[in-house]
């Protein structure tokens, strides 16, 4: 019955689905009486390069403001790129309108964070997972509802439940139900915004494996972008961080789990949970001193310098590129001037807070 | 705040040329319409209309007499000129200066019982929500807004003018009287009694329900809660805590309203009888008198505007939310 | 009689627990439906306005089984000696008579057909432009809201009253233009109110999802956006009614509205004004059925209100429970 919907096009482009060059969104600020006029800009993502390739899970993590999710949507193109070139599958999206971009939506869908918010409550689940069949005129009338229906059972619901309302299912349907939906057109990339950070965790792990599931069914490319470190190292084949509006290293999975080159990346990875209490304690922790900049006014030079435990002075004033150091394999990528070593302990690199009483409290007295 | 200001002051000056020019072009720039003709009346000749034309300077172009209109309306001494009324030839301004004591004294009047009945009715129902009071709100707020003002002045005087005065109990006036509150403020109170009375029971309907929705919401916040849980009365947390909050929409209401009636109470001086400024609109329409509407019509948009500001800026006082949108 | 005080709760589709009910959703319609038959003043209210609708409706026939006509002057039969009217119950007048020697009940009826077509055709009439003003300056924001929200304010902040005797006496009174001045005082009420409806829901994430599906403009507007304001809409139109009523009642009572010889009930009492207190049947019927449209309509609204307010879920689930003994 899913034979239905016809497949779209067979590929073109290569091996890289989805090819993003030097991506910048600016959001400009306005002020004025009257006429506002622009006094600066959010510079949400600020000139980012990466590749997709078909059939693959590249996973996207960063802190709350990174820019991911505005990464996201320029990919979808939900807005006009301020710069940068995006390909996919061949096709150069970049500057298309909204009507021209109408048919290349059948070949790219999203999955939401919310599935309170992503869901129209006042729509009965039918007709919402039935929408982007209307909207391309895929079918009509009885033929849609079956379609609809198959999809509802592939992402497990019951097709019965087709006249129901959102308000009528768990937090978990819900987001099955924005799954089915990406689903309906067939899409070859499926862009997941933290599609299980607002769940339940054993309902994030339900979802995951249906994701996981329709890939291999569906033939499906994911960019899967959540802050949860476990979950990203689930899921993906590849892994890029991000850090105020740029890549900051990208890796495969393995290798960014287990010799990441970046301060940032090291970072990330020492706050994230850890199941073994032995394994945790020990461990040494990277506390990052000050606050994330604000994108409006972002640091010269490498923009994580002003919290980096191995800043030095070229930090400031020169931008690092993406490359490979030396000894990593040439998809492992950091944009750093003085990448992690291995084994190397950057925890002391800068004395912080923590480490200052520390110390004062083992020269006191006993 | 005071670019806040700015925007509202130019939108109501926006407001205000808006609406002189839709007067201009109803009364004197209607394709197809001849004012000349339509004032001359039925007794037109040649002579006479050329006559009228010169003086009204309707033969000059459009855009000329727009210009000259626009001048006379200029609040510059030596410009400013309202014209004369067509039925008695006085000047407009002066006409308008003889309402207006009328409609002052219906509006302070009547905002006074208004404000005290309205609010008092809406803090009743609200601080004992479904009980009796409640209910009996519900049914005062309902009539009052299912009441024509119309209705509301024509049972009143039947009842308590027509029925009274047959049956000898002539405690209130016919309509048509007015005495001047500097002639004889009892007097003047007497003949004000019963349109005060219309005038501001039909508008106090619509601030029970102000007060009342409005005070309800800022019950339900909880910083009244943590009066309460302080050991506060309940008497005070109303009056000295959550009335302050909740007034605000109701100042603001108030404005617009006193505005309104002071650009004359159109209904209530027709029944009434009363020589305010909304009587004599309703009769210089009646009979085309178009320097005495057009100048009332003015002065009403005008005051409608200057209280839009001013509550405007008022709120934001108020509520320090408004200032940064 | 304030347009801009009408109140409006934002209101949302009660929430309907999992599993219960059956296959087949709840729409917000049939709940409203289900809570309205339990309130016995909304049921009221609209056996009320059947009746006047039944009224207005049967008007003709009322004029054919009294033999009498709204419109020609009667005064040999229709009034006494002294020309004054007729008490109800004389001469078989039920209602008694006019000035003019015309039956007051007959007249009534036709009244009825002027008050609810006016009422309900300049609401329609207002609600149409002001849901479509406000979704196209809610949704495209920019110039277009700016223009469309000014337009909104400058007609809020009119003294409409007094614009509306104007435009009325430069244009000549007449039905459609009593109709279209209502309706253009009107709309704004509304515009204002699904701008703001808008302009929120416009954020919301799936109107993004209906972007990332291709969805264009005026679908999601019309298909997602709208179903969110129906309910404010419903309940605001159902309260603009008897305000366009009282408008059309007091146009007429000012000799602006409708003209004679056309029956309405507020030339009526316009008449009835001239005549003197003492034919009190003259102003006292064209007032109680007045009264009973506006009242009930008032009334349908409040109950329209309740019904779809999910916050007032307990005060109907007790009713329920009260029809249906253990």
């Amino acid at each position: 019955m899913l034979d239905v919907v016809p497949s779209p096009a067979p590929a073109a482009g290569g091996e890289h689905l989805l090819r993003a060059e030097g991506i910048v969104k600016h959001f400009p600020i306005k002020e004025g009486i009257f006429f506002k006029h622009q006094v600066g800009s959010v510079k949400a993502v600020d000139g980012v390069s990466l590749e997709v390739r078909r059939g693959e899970t590249l996973g996207l993590v960063g802190e709350t403001g990174c820019g991911k999710s505005t990464l996201a949507r320029c990919i979808m193109r939900l807005f006009p790129l301020t710069a940068g070139h995006l390909t996919f599958d061949g096709a150069d999206l970049s500057t298309l309108s909204r009507s021209q971009m109408r048919p290349y939506r059948r070949g790219m869908q999203m999955i939401f964070q919310d599935p309170y918010g992503s869901l129209n409550s006042r729509r009965r689940v039918g007709s919402i997972i039935g929408d982007p069949l209307a909207i391309h005129n895929i079918a009509k009338g009885a033929e849609r509802k079956k379609m609809v229906q198959g999809f509802m059972e592939v992402v497990g619901l019951n097709p019965e439940h087709y006249n129901r309302f959102p308000a009528e299912f768990s937090g978990g349907q819900r987001q099955r139900i924005g799954v089915a939906r990406a689903l309906a057109l067939r899409p070859k990339l499926i862009v997941c915004d933290e599609p299980v950070s607002a769940l339940d965790v054993s309902i994030q792990a339900q979802i995951i494996n249906l994701l996981e599931d329709l890939q291999g069914e569906f033939g499906l490319t994911y960019l899967f972008i959540a802050h949860n470190l476990s979950v990203v190292q689930h899921v993906s084949d590849r892994v890029a961080v991000m850090y105020l509006g740029k890549i900051v290293e990208v890796a495969e999975v393995k290798d960014l789990y287990g010799t990441p080159r970046h301060p940032y990346t090291n970072a990330l990875l020492s706050a994230s949970v850890v199941a073994d209490p032995d394994k945790a304690r020990s461990r040494d922790r990277i506390i990052l001193t000050g606050d994330v900049p604000s994108p409006i006014n972002p640091p010269s030079g490498c923009r994580f310098h002003t919290r980096c435990p191995k800043a030095q002075a070229i930090c400031s004033t020169e931008e690092p590129i993406l490359k490979s150091g030396a000894g990593d394999s040439a998809s492992h990528l950091a944009a750093c001037h003085f990448p992690v070593a291995d084994g190397e302990k950057i925890a002391s690199g800068k004395a912080t807070i923590l480490h200052a009483v520390e110390g004062f409290l083992a020269e006191a007295p006993k | 705040m005071t670019r806040f200001l700015i925007r509202r002051v130019v939108m109501g000056l926006v407001t205000l040329w808006v609406i002189i020019t839709l007067v201009f072009i109803l009364y004197y720039a209607r394709p197809g319409v001849d004012p000349g003709r339509e004032l001359a009346g039925r007794a037109v000749t040649p002579a006479l209309l050329a006559q009228i034309n010169k003086e009204y300077g309707f033969d000059q172009p459009v855009i000329v007499q727009y210009w000259h209109y626009l001048e006379r309306l200029a609040p510059i001494p030596g410009h400013f000129n309202l014209g004369t009324s067509n039925t008695n030839r006085l000047p407009v301004t002066t006409i308008i200066a003889q309402a207006v004591p009328i409609d002052l004294s219906l509006a302070a009047g009547a905002a006074v019982i208004w404000m005290i009945l309205g609010i008092s009715v809406g803090v009743l129902a609200a601080r004992r929500p479904r009980s009796i009071w409640d209910r009996g709100a519900t049914v005062f707020v309902l009539t009052g807004v299912s009441m024509p003002t119309f209705i509301l002045g024509l049972l009143l005087l039947y009842a308590l003018y027509y029925l009274l005065t047959i049956h000898g109990i002539a405690i209130f006036p016919k309509p048509g009287s007015w005495t001047p509150f500097t002639q004889n403020p009892l007097e003047w109170a007497h003949d004000l009694l019963l349109p005060w009375i219309t005038l501001a029971l039909i508008t106090a309907a619509t601030y029970s329900r102000l007060t009342r929705s409005s005070l309800l919401e800022t019950l339900g916040e909880d910083y009244i809660r943590t009066a309460r849980a302080k050991g506060l009365s309940e008497r005070r947390v109303v009056y000295r805590h959550a009335l302050r909050s909740s007034l605000t929409p109701i100042v603001t209401q108030f404005g617009i309203d006193l505005a309104t009636v002071l650009g004359g109470a159109i209904i209530t001086e027709s029944i009434f009888g009363l020589p305010g400024l909304g009587l004599a609109v309703v009769q210089a329409i009646q009979v085309q008198n178009l320097p005495v509407v057009i100048g009332i019509v003015l002065v009403a948009s005008f005051f409608v505007v200057a209280a839009n500001i001013v509550v405007d800026a008022l709120y934001a006082v108020l509520d320090p939310r408004v200032r940064l949108s | 009689m304030s347009l801009s005080t009408v109140e409006v709760v934002s209101t949302e589709a009660p929430a309907e627990t999992p599993g219960v009910g059956g296959i087949e959703g709840r729409s917000p319609l049939r709940l409203v439906l289900a809570r309205l038959r339990t309130d016995r003043v909304a049921l009221a209210s609209i056996g009320v306005l059947v009746l006047i609708v039944l009224l207005a409706l049967g008007a003709p026939l009322i004029s054919a089984i009294t033999g009498h006509s709204p419109t020609v002057t009667n005064v040999d039969n229709g009034t006494d000696a002294n020309g004054q009217p007729l008490p109800p119950g004389t001469g078989g007048f039920l209602l008694g008579t006019d000035n003019l020697g015309r039956d007051i009940l007959v007249r009534i009826a036709y009244g009825a057909r002027i008050s609810l077509l006016v009422g309900v055709l300049a609401t329609a009439i207002a609600t149409v432009v002001g849901v479509v003003v406000g979704l196209f300056a809610g949704y495209f924001g920019g110039w277009l809201d700016s223009i469309l929200a000014r337009l909104m304010d400058v007609v809020l902040s009119f003294p409409y009253v007094l614009f509306a005797i104007v435009l009325v006496s430069v244009f000549g009174a007449s039905l459609p233009l009593v109709i279209l001045v209502i309706a253009f005082f009107s709309f704004a009420a509304i515009g204002r109110i699904v701008r703001g409806q808008a302009l929120s829901q416009r954020e919301k994430e799936y109107v993004e999802a209906a972007h990332s599906l291709g969805a264009g403009n005026l679908r999601i507007m019309f298909v997602d956006i709208l179903p969110n304001l129906v309910a404010p809409v419903i309940v605001l139109a159902t309260l603009l009614i008897p305000a366009a009523i009282i408008f059309e009642a007091t146009l007429s009572f000012l000799g602006l509205g409708v003209g004679p010889p056309t029956a309405s009930w507020g030339n009526m009492l316009s008449d009835a004004e001239g005549v003197g207190f003492q034919a009190w049947w003259f102003y006292i019927f064209p007032m109680l059925f007045l009264l009973a449209t506006t009242l009930a309509f008032n009334l349908l609204g409040d109950a329209v209100r309740d019904a779809l307010d999910p916050r007032t879920e307990r005060i109907f689930a007790g009713r329920r429970k009260k029809k249906k003994p253990a």
